[in-house]
């Protein structure tokens, strides 16, 4: 996100003008970042990172940054069900007259590449909002921790239906940008919730949770079934 | 110390204002402030040795006299056989439980002793109060070169203890002590010279160095008085003590650590204050504190630390400021909107692209120059209830904080307490319940009150007076690039580190 929203659009009208010539109905290779999750829980990495993911295809918006204009896309983008219920793999959901699919990814970094989703799969990268969640197993009761994230760009987030960190403007996805106030994580699942409002260019995001001291916790297991 | 009892008179009759500390804060010569029990002392040159106190390390007031809990209320009789009657330039360190004050007893100088006290406790109201004699330390004879007033003692970190005195009658000296008793561990032995014609010697150790603070220049005379402080090093307590240009101390050399500057002439008496967690400050006088009618005051200051010398640092005044962290370069802000300073402007003019660029590079055309952006510009759209986030610097309204020490709040050694608010507005930055943080409409409240101490590597530690709900000692912390909050104070961490500077 280093260009300019005219040099990025710049940028896509390049892109864009590039498919053409090599055959806008050319299949995409799938993205080697994200694959099909295996077997039913995965625990967090050794720096706490979260792995796996429900991510809905993005859905268009205005992309501008502000907070106002965040508040608003987050708004007009409202999923039906409630925050802290959990979608299937395959699930669809219709906002506005836009029918949009639930993929379960697993990246294969510490980050999800959200490019490397829609890219794929035809689907816009610039000007979107992508809706993402997933459910975190904590073996017991933890008080004072905190919900860390990066996103790129704009994000929202919710811990079991509240909200917990909002982030506005251009921004890359930095480890521990955004990071909650002390919440408690209860025994058992806890659900989190993010959109991710994307003007241009590569987006992606990060979450862990860090513990009282500010150290990433890495005792939790991630599963997305209900 | 030419003149010292002439400025003692000048000394007692001073009238407080605000700066240089607060309330009763004359004092020529002071020993190194010293806690004890949570009070903070000092003592200075004058009849029976002037005490000052205060309960916070800002606002200081006299204590009556030290030698009124000595047997005899006098210097004990081998001091006054070496010496004199005067009471000049104590100094006092803490080894277990007992309490160590050496103390100048000068006749004609150069002759004179030094003598030591011994007591259990600092505090004049405690049923312990009281100063046995423990005779002299080191004396000089009135014809060879050497001055003994002045003692500055050091306990270095391998037990032993240490005091150099002297004046502008010869040498600086060393001799050692016992850590036990307070006494010359072997009066026979003779001193080491290890400077000459300066005072106010003091040793300390930092980092595998012992640094040697002496006062250059002459005291005494007010306004007129050139006192500064100068520091060598030497990898030995021993010496030789170098400056930065390599030159002895035996020679005359000393490398500048604080002159006059401001409304302070004169500064001397160097004390070191270690409080832990990277944060050192000092103790000194200024000859004439040209707010107080030119009287000589007590000061407290930051002591920074760079490229293995001491740099005197300066407390902080009332201002505007941009509060950066240290561990992520953004600023904390009030978390609003922003507007960009002038307004929102592209880099070209909006419109459909001109197709492929002709002629020459079109040159930048540099407009009229964009106002500063103020809160009263923009703050009509920002909530009535805002949080503080961290954010990119942006010279923006709501990143600039006014930070003006708050009258009759109290303080901490060398600072009144601040408020911290978005600059001309109410907004004031408040520690919550829970640990972190809001901004609210100023009320004098412990929790909108912030201790604002200089690290030794010249950044700030930033911490409220108290906190909601908790006994907790917090500090601001940035516990990620965007996120402020109130935390441990790791000194290991750049978590808890703040740049203050212009916005």
């Amino acid at each position: 996100m280093k260009h300019s929203l005219i040099a990025l659009s710049m940028c896509v009208a390049l892109s864009i003008g590039a498919a053409a010539q090599a055959g806008e109905d050319a299949p995409r290779p799938a993205a080697k970042t994200l694959i099909a999750p295996k077997g039913a829980t995965q625990k967090v990495d050794a720096r706490g990172f979260i792995h796996r993911w429900l991510v809905l295809e993005p859905l268009p918006v205005s992309g501008r940054l502000t907070e106002s204009a965040v508040e608003e896309a987050v708004q007009s983008a409202a999923l039906p069900d409630p925050m802290d219920s959990l979608p299937v793999d395959g699930q669809t959901v219709t906002l506005g007259d836009t029918q949009l699919k639930w993929h379960a990814l697993e990246t294969l970094n510490y980050n999800l590449n959200l490019y490397h989703f829609a890219w794929p799969l035809s689907k816009p990268t610039s000007n979107v909002l992508f809706w993402v969640t997933t459910i975190v197993d904590s073996p017991q009761e933890m008080k004072d921790v905190r919900l860390a994230i990066g996103s790129n760009a704009a994000s929202r987030w919710w811990l079991n239906g509240e909200p917990v960190v909002a982030l506005d403007n251009d921004r890359q996805a930095v480890i521990d940008d955004g990071v909650s106030r002390r919440v408690t994580l209860q025994k058992g699942r806890n659900v989190i919730r993010a959109a991710i409002i994307n003007g241009g260019g590569a987006t992606d995001f990060c979450a862990r949770f860090l513990d009282a001291n500010d150290k990433p916790i890495t005792g939790l297991t991630v599963t997305l079934a209900r | 110390m030419l003149q010292r009892l002439l400025l003692c008179a000048a000394a007692l009759a001073f009238v407080p204002t605000v700066h240089a500390l607060d309330g009763e804060t004359g004092v020529h010569d002071p020993a190194t402030v010293t806690m004890d029990g949570g009070k903070y002392y000092t003592y200075g040159t004058g009849n029976g040795i002037p005490i000052l106190t205060s309960d916070d390390g800002w606002t200081w007031r006299r204590a009556g006299s030290l030698m009124s809990a000595v047997p005899g209320g006098k210097a004990g009789p081998e001091v006054l056989a070496l010496g004199g009657n005067n009471t000049w330039a104590p100094d006092v360190i803490h080894i277990g439980d007992k309490f160590f004050i050496y103390y100048s007893a000068p006749a004609t100088q150069p002759r004179s002793a030094i003598g030591l006290l011994v007591g259990k406790t600092l505090d004049p109201s405690s049923p312990d109060y009281r100063w046995e004699d423990g005779g002299p330390v080191a004396w000089s004879d009135g014809v060879e070169d050497s001055n003994a007033i002045d003692p500055g003692v050091l306990l270095a970190p391998d037990g032993r203890l240490w005091m150099t005195y002297g004046s502008y009658f010869g040498y600086i000296r060393l001799v050692e002590l016992d850590p036990k008793t307070g006494k010359r561990l072997d009066p026979h032995k003779a001193p080491i010279n290890v400077a000459i014609n300066s005072e106010a010697s003091i040793p300390i150790y930092h980092d595998g160095w012992y640094y040697l603070l002496v006062t250059h220049g002459s005291c005494c005379q007010g306004a007129n008085s050139t006192y500064n402080i100068r520091v060598g090093r030497s990898r030995k307590v021993t010496g030789p003590y170098l400056d930065n240009m390599g030159i002895d101390m035996l020679e005359g050399g000393g490398k500048l650590f604080a002159g006059s500057r401001g409304r302070h002439v004169g500064p001397g008496h160097f004390g070191l204050m270690d409080f832990g967690d990277g944060v050192q400050k000092f103790s000194l006088h200024y000859e004439a504190d040209l707010d107080r009618g030119g009287i000589s005051v007590l000061d407290i200051r930051p002591l920074l630390w760079r490229d293995g010398w001491p740099v005197a640092g300066d407390n902080l005044t009332a201002g505007t400021y941009s509060i950066e962290s240290v561990r992520t370069g953004t600023v904390l802000e009030l978390a609003v909107q922003g507007m960009p300073v002038g307004g929102f402007r592209m880099r070209r003019p909006p419109g459909p692209p001109q197709g492929p660029p002709q002629g020459p590079p079109r040159e930048p055309q540099p407009g009229p120059p964009i106002p500063d952006q103020e809160a009263m510009q923009v703050s009509v759209n920002w909530p009535a209830n805002a949080g503080v986030r961290l954010a990119p610097a942006m010279l923006q309204a709501q990143q600039k904080w006014s930070i003006t020490p708050v009258a009759n709040a109290g303080g901490y050694p060398g600072s009144p307490y601040f408020r911290i608010g978005i600059a001309d507005t109410e907004r004031s930055l408040t520690a919550t319940a829970g640990g972190e943080l809001t901004t609210a409409a100023f009320t004098g409240a412990a929790e909108q009150l912030w201790r604002i101490d200089q690290l030794t590597d010249g950044t700030y530690r930033i911490a409220p007076k108290a906190i909601p709900g908790t006994s907790e000692p917090l500090v601001l912390s940035a516990v990620g690039s965007s996120t402020p909050t109130l935390a441990k104070f790791d000194p290991a961490s750049d978590r808890q580190r703040w740049v203050l500077g212009a916005p």
